[in-house]
C-alpha cells in the first residue's frame, strides 16, 4: 500500500557545508491493512519520513508509491487528489479554533467537493465512531487533548482514506488518554481496514497496536521487522534500548559478578503460549538445580503475550546446561546475562 | 444657571449644523476609503505572506518588491503624501478637491498600512492547521480564505480598528484640499478664527467616536475568537 524506495531528504542550511541529511536512503514497505510503526529518538528523521509520505515534505531523492502511484511524478492537481486518499493526524491536533467540532469536519469535506447531504451523513457517522456525537456544537478550546485528537481522527476518517499517517499523535497526551486513542486507531484499522503508518518515540505505542516496526537513527532505518521479532531478538543497540524501556531489568554489575560464581544468570524470553507455562518450577523438578528470579515482566503485544524473566540458576555445570537445553526445546528463548563493564 | 443654559443653546444653534455636516463628511471619507483600502490591503497582506521565501508562492523578488514599495509609501507623512499625489489624484478621479479628491490619498496612505496589519495577523495563524489542510488535498486559494483569513479574523478585526483610527486622524488634514470634516472645522474655526469652544466640541466628538470604534472593534474581535 505504501512503498518508500531509497528516500533521502537534505535540508539546505543557509551556511555552506552545514546541510542536514534528515533521511538517508530509507526504504519501507507497508502492506495493506497493516499498522506499521516507526520508532526513534527525536532528531532521528522519523517526522521527516512521515511528512514525505504525503509530500508535505518533498524528498530530495527516492520514490513514494501509494497504492501503485508514484507521488513524485504527479502534477499539483493529481497530488491534491492523491492526498485526499491519505489521512493524517498530528501531535498538535491542528483543528480550526474558530470553528466548532461539526464545522471542523464539515469544512474540509465541503472544500474537497463532497455534497452537503453526504457531509451531514459522514460527520454524524465518524463523530459516532470516535465517541463525540454529543459535542458537535462545541469549540475545540473547550475540549480536552484526547477529545481534540478524536475530532482530528474523525476529520481524517471523514475523507474515507485508505491510508492514515500519524505524526506523534499521542505524544502530547497523558498515558490513559494515549491508550484510549490507540484503542481507537486499532478499532478503525480493524473495522475499515485502513492502513496506518505511525511514528512515535514510545515503545508502548509500538507494542500495543503495531504489526511491523522500523527503528530509525540518524536518518536511517537500522532495523525493521515484525514487532515480536524486534522484541525477542533486537539486533541493534538502539533497538535494545527501546525494548528495555518496556522491561527495565538492568542488574548491577557487582551482583552479576557475585552470582556468576554459583551458576549462570539467564534471560528467558517467552512468546505466545510459552508465556503461560510454569517453566522455572518444572526446571527445578526435573533437574538438580535451584532457580532464583531476579526480575520478570509480561506484556501484551498486539496479538500475543510476551514475557521476559531474568533468573539465576544454581547447580553444577552439567545440570544447568541440560536445564537450559530443555528450556530451549520448550520454545523459550534463553540468553545469558553478562556484565556490561 | 439660566445664563449658562442660554449660552449652550446659542452655541448649539449657531454651530450644530456645521459640526453635524462635518461629522458626516468625516464618516464619508473614512468609510469609503476604508472599504477601498481593505479591498486592496487584504489581498496585498495575503500576497506579502505567501510570497515570503519558503511559503507556497515563495518568491524573493516579488516579496522584496512589495516590501520596498510599502515601506516607501509608509515613510511619507500623510500631509506630504496629500500634496505629492495631487496630479495622480486628478488623473484618477478627475479632481483633487473635496471628498472625492481626498479619497485617493487616503487609500494610498491606508492600504499599505492595512496590508502590514493583515500580514502580521495572518502570520499568527498556526502553521500546523495550514499543513493539515494541505495534507487533506485542499486548494491553496481555499486554504487562504477558509483557514488563514478565517483563523486570523480576530486579529484582522483589531487591525482594521487600528487602521480606522489612523484614518480618522488623517482626515483631519483633508481640509487642506477642501474636503471638510471634523478636523477641518476644528482648524478653521477653532484655530484660525479663534473660537476655542468649537475646537473643544470637535475634540469631544472625536474622542467619543474613537472610544466607540475601539470598544466595538474589541467586542467583535472577541466574538470572532470563539473561546
Amino acid at each position: 500500500m505504501i512503498e518508500l524506495r531509497h528516500l533521502s531528504k537534505t535540508f539546505e542550511s543557509k551556511k555552506k557545508n552545514e546541510d542536514v541529511l534528515a533521511l538517508n536512503d530509507v526504504s519501507l514497505h507497508v502492506k495493506k491493512g497493516e499498522i506499521f510503526g516507526v520508532i526513534g529518538y527525536s532528531g532521528a528523521g522519523k517526522s521527516t519520513l512521515v511528512r514525505c509520505v504525503n509530500y508535505l515534505e518533498r524528498p530530495t531523492s527516492g520514490e513514494v508509491i501509494i497504492d501503485g502511484a508514484e507521488l513524485g511524478e504527479m502534477s499539483t492537481e493529481q497530488l491534491r487528489q492523491a492526498r485526499q486518499n491519505i489521512g493524517m493526524i498530528f501531535q498538535g491536533f491542528n483543528l480550526l479554533t474558530t470553528a466548532n467540532v461539526y464545522d471542523n469536519i464539515a469544512i474540509p469535506l465541503k472544500l474537497t467537493g463532497v455534497s452537503s447531504s453526504e457531509i451531514k451523513k459522514r460527520v454524524d457517522k465518524y463523530l459516532n465512531i470516535v465517541g463525540l456525537a454529543d459535542k458537535k456544537k462545541v469549540f475545540p478550546n473547550q475540549l480536552s487533548g484526547g477529545q481534540k485528537q478524536r475530532v482530528a481522527i474523525a476529520r481524517a476518517l471523514s475523507h474515507e482514506p485508505e491510508v492514515l499517517l500519524s505524526d506523534e499523535a499521542t505524544s502530547a497526551l497523558d498515558p490513559e488518554t494515549t491508550d484510549a486513542i490507540l484503542d481507537l486507531l486499532l478499532k478503525i484499522n480493524r473495522e475499515f481496514g485502513i492502513t496506518i503508518l505511525l511514528i512515535t518515540h514510545e515503545m508502548h505505542v509500538i507494542q500495543k497496536i503495531c504489526d511491523q516496526v522500523a527503528v530509525m537513527e540518524n536518518g536511517q532505518v537500522i532495523e525493521q521487522g515484525k514487532v515480536i521479532d524486534i522484541y525477542t531478538q533486537p539486533k541493534n543497540k538502539t533497538t535494545e534500548k527501546f525494548v528495555s524501556s518496556i522491561f527495565p531489568s538492568d542488574i548491577p554489575d557487582t551482583i552479576i559478578d557475585d552470582l556468576e560464581k554459583q551458576g549462570p544468570i539467564i534471560n528467558l524470553t517467552f512468546v505466545g503460549h510459552s508465556a503461560d507455562q510454569p517453566a522455572l518450577s518444572m526446571l527445578s523438578k526435573q533437574f538438580d538445580i535451584q532457580s532464583n528470579i531476579l526480575s520478570g515482566n509480561i506484556v501484551q503485544l498486539k496479538d500475543q503475550p510476551f514475557g521476559k524473566l531474568t533468573a539465576h540458576i544454581q547447580g553444577d555445570k552439567v545440570e544447568t546446561d541440560k536445564a537450559l537445553a530443555y528450556l530451549q526445546e520448550q520454545g523459550v528463548k534463553v540468553s545469558e546475562v553478562k556484565r556490561r563493564g | 444657571m439660566v445664563k449658562l443654559m442660554n449660552e449652550i443653546l446659542a452655541f448649539i444653534d449657531r454651530w450644530s449644523g456645521l459640526i453635524w455636516e462635518s461629522t458626516i463628511e468625516t464618516f464619508q471619507m473614512v468609510s469609503i476609503s476604508l472599504i477601498i483600502s481593505i479591498i486592496i490591503g487584504l489581498p496585498l497582506g495575503v500576497l506579502l505572506v505567501l510570497s515570503r521565501p519558503g511559503k507556497s508562492l515563495g518568491n524573493k523578488y516579488l516579496s522584496g518588491f512589495l516590501n520596498v514599495i510599502i515601506n516607501i509609501i509608509r515613510s511619507v507623512p500623510f500631509i506630504i503624501l496629500l500634496f505629492t499625489l495631487l496630479p495622480f489624484t486628478r488623473f484618477i478621479v478627475g479632481t483633487s478637491m473635496g471628498v472625492r479628491g481626498v479619497i485617493v490619498p487616503l487609500v494610498v496612505f491606508t492600504a499599505p498600512y492595512i496590508a502590514r496589519l493583515m500580514e502580521s495577523a495572518l502570520l499568527e495563524v498556526d502553521k500546523g492547521v495550514i499543513e493539515a489542510y494541505e495534507a487533506m488535498g485542499i486548494r491553496t486559494r481555499d486554504i487562504i480564505w477558509h483557514v488563514m483569513v478565517r483563523e486570523a479574523k480576530p486579529s484582522i478585526i483589531l487591525g482594521i480598528t487600528i487602521a480606522v483610527i489612523g484614518l480618522i486622524g488623517a482626515t483631519a488634514m483633508a481640509g487642506l484640499v477642501g474636503a471638510g470634516g471634523l478636523g477641518d472645522v476644528a482648524y478653521r474655526f477653532g484655530h484660525l478664527r479663534y473660537e476655542p469652544v468649537v475646537m473643544y466640541a470637535t475634540i469631544v466628538i472625536l474622542i467619543i467616536i474613537i472610544q466607540v470604534i475601539q470598544t466595538l472593534g474589541n467586542q467583535i474581535a472577541d466574538r470572532a475568537k470563539k473561546d
